[in-house]
């Protein structure tokens, strides 16, 4: 019990720092991916800020097997530099690209009664319901997908 | 094409961007320290999609918080408001692409550009490389090829 209301505060100063950052607005990160344009660096700032602080915590939660609410360590160990690492990370670039929106500002916006954002989370949100389709079909086939 | 980048100064905001960033770094923080998680807003979602027991609560509550955001600012100061320029037609394609994309690729800005970066996984900065990479090339494609 404990753990969901510290996902809810976690989520909630999640979404406060995309607020204060600018970063839940989608013209100011379009302002950013602009680099022909009038270029606002902004973002790369937001990201300097949260991996600085974020680090600490990182090198910290690496020494211990559980957290300090007593539960099990989930950080992914994968080192796979695979073609779905990429592929995905491109396919996600591009649409970042088209409407300035990640899933995090999506969610904010969509919190701030943007009817535009109601629409692009609920594409995310069938985006992730056809990868889920995918995967599950590919692990009842037989004959596996290269 | 000039090769010089022009900053929008007036655009520019580096204070209220990196004091966020502090915000979202120390969310992540927290996220791991307490629940042993990676603050990786794609991959909290994706995951109600495999409901298990025990593990949706926190993920709603996630999402609970991020969407309840703005009404706690709110609270405080005036909203900011968004300003968001795609079409209907244009949020729709972007939002499949970033909903097969970060679950294809497991992870969005938060997940491999926040918190993989800051645990220095390889795995992450060329997830982060090729999302921004795209990123850039899109805005250039449709700003400055197509002039929408």
């Amino acid at each position: 019990m404990t753990t969901v209301f510290t996902s809810l505060l976690a989520g909630l100063v999640f979404g406060l720092g995309l607020i204060v950052s600018g970063m839940a607005n989608p013209a100011k990160v379009l302002g950013f991916l602009d680099l022909a344009g009038a270029w606002d660096p902004s973002l790369a700032f937001v990201m300097a800020g949260a991996i600085a602080v974020a680090a600490f915590a990182f090198a910290l939660a690496s020494q211990r097997t559980v957290s300090f609410l007593g539960a099990a360590m989930k950080v992914p160990g994968s080192r796979d530099i695979d073609r779905r690492l990429v592929i995905g990370s491109v396919l996600f670039g591009i649409g970042w690209g088209v409407a300035g929106f990640c899933p995090g500002p999506g969610l904010v916006a969509l919190g701030m009664g943007e009817i535009k954002a109601l629409v692009f989370v609920g594409a995310m949100l069938l985006g992730m319901g056809i990868f889920e389709l995918i995967e599950r079909r590919k692990q009842e086939s037989p004959l596996r997908a290269a | 094409m000039t090769n010089a980048i022009t900053i929008a100064w007036t655009e520019f905001t580096p204070w209220s961007a990196l004091s966020g960033g502090v915000l979202i770094g120390l969310a992540a923080a927290m996220f791991v320290l307490l629940n042993g998680r990676i603050a990786g807003i794609s991959g909290v979602i994706g995951g109600l999609f495999k409901p298990a027991a025990g593990d949706v609560a926190w993920r709603a509550a996630f999402v609970v918080g991020l969407v309840g955001a703005p009404l706690t600012y709110g609270l405080f100061a005036a909203l900011p408001l968004p300003r968001i320029d795609a079409s209907f037609g244009a949020l729709i394609g972007a939002g499949l692409l970033v909903g097969v994309g970060t679950r294809y690729g497991s992870g969005c800005t938060s997940g491999h550009g926040v918190c993989g970066l800051a645990r220095l996984s390889p795995r992450s900065l060329v997830a982060t490389a090729a999302f921004m990479g795209a990123g850039f090339a899109t805005v250039f494609v449709t700003r400055h090829v197509f002039g929408i």
